[in-house]
C-alpha cells in the first residue's frame, strides 16, 4: 500500500510540473463553460418559440435539459481528453528507463499500475469536480432535480474509469508517447462512431453495437437511473484494461 | 552470496548469455569485464529480476531470482546501465520516493537520503532539477539511488562512467569501503579499475566466461614469460647477441635505429628467472652504457586483449 501511495504522489506531481495537466485542465473548463451557455441559450430560445404557440403547450424543464445536453457533450469531450492522461504513464517510464527501477525494487508491476491508475482517476475527479462551477449556476437561478446530476457524475466517473484503464494498457505497448496516445485517441475514436453506427444499424448487429457503445450506456445516468448493468458494463471494461495492462507489464518477465 | 548457474538468456534465439556460472562470496567485490556486447548488463539485469532468464538458476542470498524475485529485489541496490531517473524531480525529492519504494521505515529515510547524497558528494545539488544536471551528477544520483536502504547486494553496471577523474576516485574507494559489509557485482570497461577495486575479475566475451580468477592470478596465468626492457648506448648487433648469450634468455628483440643513439631492447626470460643481475653485468662488463633497466609486468589489459583476441582465433 505504501508503494501504491508513493507512485500514486510521484504521479501527482509529475501531471503538475508538466504542461499537460494545465493545457488539459484549461481546455476542459473553457470547452464546460462554452457548451454549457451554448446549450443553455439554445433551450431558452426554443422554449420562448415554444410559449409563443400559447398556453396548452407542456411546461419545459429548462434545468432538465440542459443537464442532460451539458452531460452529453461533456462525455464526449472526455473521450478525447483521456489520451493525454494516460499516454504517458508507462511509455515514458519505459523511456526513460525508471521501469529497470520500478521492476527491480520490492514494488514490482502491479503496484505501479495501481499508483498510476489511482493518479489518473484522481485527474480525472479533479476534472469532474471542475464541471461544478458551471453546473453550480442552475442551482443558483432554479430548482434542478439533483437527481439526474448526481447520476451523470457517477456515470462519467465510472466511464472514465474504463477509458483510463484502455490507455493505461496502451501505454505498456510502446515506449513513445505520443505513440500510445494517437492510438488511445484511435481507439476512442472509434467507441465514439460504434454509438452512431448502433443507430443505423438494425437486428443483431444493432444489439451488440449499442451494447459495445461506451457513451450509450451514460444515457440512463444522465436522465438519473442507475441502473446496475450499465455498472457492471463500465467496471468489467475497466477490469478488462487493467487486467490487460497486468498481463502486458508482465510478459516483460515470462520466460520465453 | 549470489550463485549463479549455467545461465542462458536468448534474444529471439540469439544467446547474449550462453552458460555463464559464478559464485560471489559474502563481502567480495566481482568485476565483470567483457567487450561491447559480451553480456555483462545482460547477466545484471537477469540478477536483479529485471527479466528472466532462458535457461539456468541465478540465487542471491539464497532465494532464487524467479521463484522469489520479492525476496531478491528487496536486498539488492541496482544502477542501470542508464541511471534511472525522473528528469523533473529534485535529487531530493527523487531518492525520498527511491527510499520510499524500497521500503525504507519513514524514520530512517531522512537520514538515509543525507548520507547517500554526502557518499557520492551531491549534497550541493539536493535542490536542482535533474533533468538539468549534468552527466556526471545524474550518474552520481543513480549510484545514489542504489546505495539507498543500504542493501546487502549492490549490482552497479559501469558505475564509473562519465566521471571526472577526481570523482572515480572516490567512487571507486566508496565502493571499496564496501567491501566486506556489501557484495558487489560492478561492470567496466576501465581495466585498472578491475585491479584497484576488485578481488576477483570474470572475464567473459560473446556471452561465454572465458575467465575468473584474482587480477593478479589473471595476470601470472596469461604471463608466458618475465620480460625485462633495457636501454643500453652500443652497437645494436652486438649488444643484441650478447644478451642472447646469457643462459635463461628466450628471446631478444631490439628496437630499429641508428647505432649512435641509445637503443631499447626487450629480452624475455624464462619463467620464474630473475636475469637483471646477470643482464646489467653483462652489458657493464662490455663498456656499454645501461641507460634503464626495469622488469614489465603483464598488465589487466594484456590479458584481456589476449583472452578476448584468443577466444576468436
Ligand atoms: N532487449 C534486447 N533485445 C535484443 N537483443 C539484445 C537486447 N539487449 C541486449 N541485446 C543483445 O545482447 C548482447 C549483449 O548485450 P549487453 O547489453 O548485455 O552487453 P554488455 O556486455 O553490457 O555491453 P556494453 O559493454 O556495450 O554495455 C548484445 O549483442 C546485444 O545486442
Ligand atoms: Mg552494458
Amino acid at each position: 500500500m505504501q508503494n501504491v501511495l508513493a507512485i500514486w504522489q510521484r504521479e501527482m506531481k509529475a501531471y503538475f510540473v508538466s504542461p499537460i495537466a494545465y493545457v488539459v485542465l484549461t481546455l476542459w473548463l473553457l470547452l464546460s463553460g462554452l457548451f454549457f451557455y451554448a446549450i443553455l441559450t439554445n433551450v431558452i430560445q426554443s422554449t420562448m418559440m415554444q410559449s409563443q404557440f400559447g398556453p396548452g403547450s407542456q411546461p419545459v424543464d429548462v434545468p432538465g435539459i440542459v443537464t442532460r445536453g451539458f452531460f452529453g457533450t461533456m462525455s464526449v469531450v472526455l473521450l478525447f481528453m483521456i489520451p493525454m492522461l494516460t499516454m504517458g504513464l508507462f511509455a515514458e517510464e519505459k523511456k526513460r528507463g525508471t521501469m529497470e527501477l520500478l521492476l527491480t525494487t520490492p514494488v514490482g508491476h502491479l503496484h505501479a499500475m495501481m499508483g498510476k491508475f489511482l493518479a489518473s482517476t484522481t485527474f480525472l475527479l479533479i476534472m469532474l469536480a471542475g464541471t461544478w462551477v458551471t453546473i453550480s449556476a442552475l442551482f443558483k437561478y432554479g430548482q434542478p432535480d439533483w437527481k439526474p446530476i448526481l447520476g451523470a457524475y457517477l456515470g462519467l466517473l465510472l466511464y472514465g474509469e474504463g477509458l483510463l484503464a484502455a490507455g493505461l494498457f496502451i501505454s505498456t505497448l510502446t515506449e513513445n508517447q505520443i505513440v500510445s496516445g494517437v492510438i488511445t485517441f484511435g481507439v476512442s475514436l472509434v467507441l465514439w462512431l460504434i454509438d452512431s453506427f448502433s443507430s443505423g444499424a438494425s437486428g443483431a448487429a444493432k444489439d451488440v453495437l449499442s451494447y459495445l457503445s461506451v457513451i450509450g450506456h451514460l444515457d440512463d445516468f444522465i436522465k438519473g437511473v442507475i441502473d446496475t448493468t450499465h455498472v457492471i458494463f463500465y467496471l468489467s471494461f475497466a477490469f478488462v484494461g487493467l487486467f490487460l495492462t497486468y498481463r502486458s507489464l508482465e510478459s516483460m518477465r515470462w520466460r520465453s | 552470496m549470489i550463485e549463479v548457474e549455467h545461465l542462458t538468456k536468448a534474444y529471439n534465439g540469439r544467446k547474449a548469455v550462453d552458460d555463464i556460472s559464478f559464485r560471489v562470496e559474502k563481502g567480495e567485490i566481482l568485476g565483470f569485464l567483457g567487450p561491447n556486447g559480451a553480456g555483462k548488463t545482460t547477466t545484471m539485469r537477469i540478477l536483479t529480476c529485471y527479466m528472466p532468464a532462458t535457461d539456468g538458476t541465478a540465487r542471491v542470498a539464497g532465494f532464487d531470482v524467479f521463484e522469489n524475485s520479492l525476496e531478491v529485489r528487496k536486498r539488492i541496490g541496482y544502477l542501470p546501465e542508464n541511471p534511472p531517473l525522473y528528469p523533473e524531480m529534485t535529487v531530493q525529492s527523487y531518492l525520498h520516493f527511491v527510499a520510499k519504494i524500497k521500503g525504507t521505515p519513514s524514520a530512517q529515510r531522512k537520514t538515509q537520503v543525507e548520507d547517500a547524497m554526502d557518499r557520492c558528494s551531491i549534497t550541493d545539488v539536493r535542490d536542482r532539477i535533474i533533468g538539468k544536471l549534468s552527466k556526471g551528477y545524474k550518474q552520481r544520483v543513480g549510484l545514489a539511488q542504489s546505495l539507498l536502504n543500504n542493501p546487502e547486494v549492490l549490482i552497479l553496471d559501469e558505475p564509473t562512467i562519465g566521471l571526472d577523474p577526481k570523482q572515480i576516485f572516490e567512487v571507486r574507494s566508496l565502493i571499496k569501503n564496501l567491501a566486506g559489509t556489501h557484495t558487489v557485482i560492478l561492470s567496466t570497461h576501465i581495466l585498472p579499475e578491475v585491479s584497484m577495486t576488485c578481488n576477483r575479475v570474470v572475464i567473459i566475451n560473446d556471452g561465454r566466461l572465458i575467465a575468473i580468477d584474482t587480477p593478479q592470478g589473471l595476470a601470472n596465468q596469461q604471463k608466458g614469460a618475465e620480460r625485462i626492457a633495457l636501454l643500453i648506448e652500443g652497437p645494436r648487433e652486438a649488444v643484441r647477441q650478447k644478451l642472447a648469450s646469457i643462459p635463461g634468455v628466450m628471446s631478444v628483440q631490439a628496437e630499429a635505429g641508428s647505432d649512435a643513439q641509445p637503443a631499447g631492447f626487450t629480452v624475455e626470460c624464462k619463467l620464474n628467472t630473475d636475469l637483471r643481475r646477470d643482464i646489467a653485468n653483462a652489458v657493464v662488463t662490455q663498456g656499454w652504457g645501461l641507460l634503464e633497466l626495469r622488469g614489465v609486468s603483464m598488465s589487466l589489459e594484456d590479458v584481456f586483449i589476449n583472452l578476448v583476441t584468443k577466444e576468436e582465433v
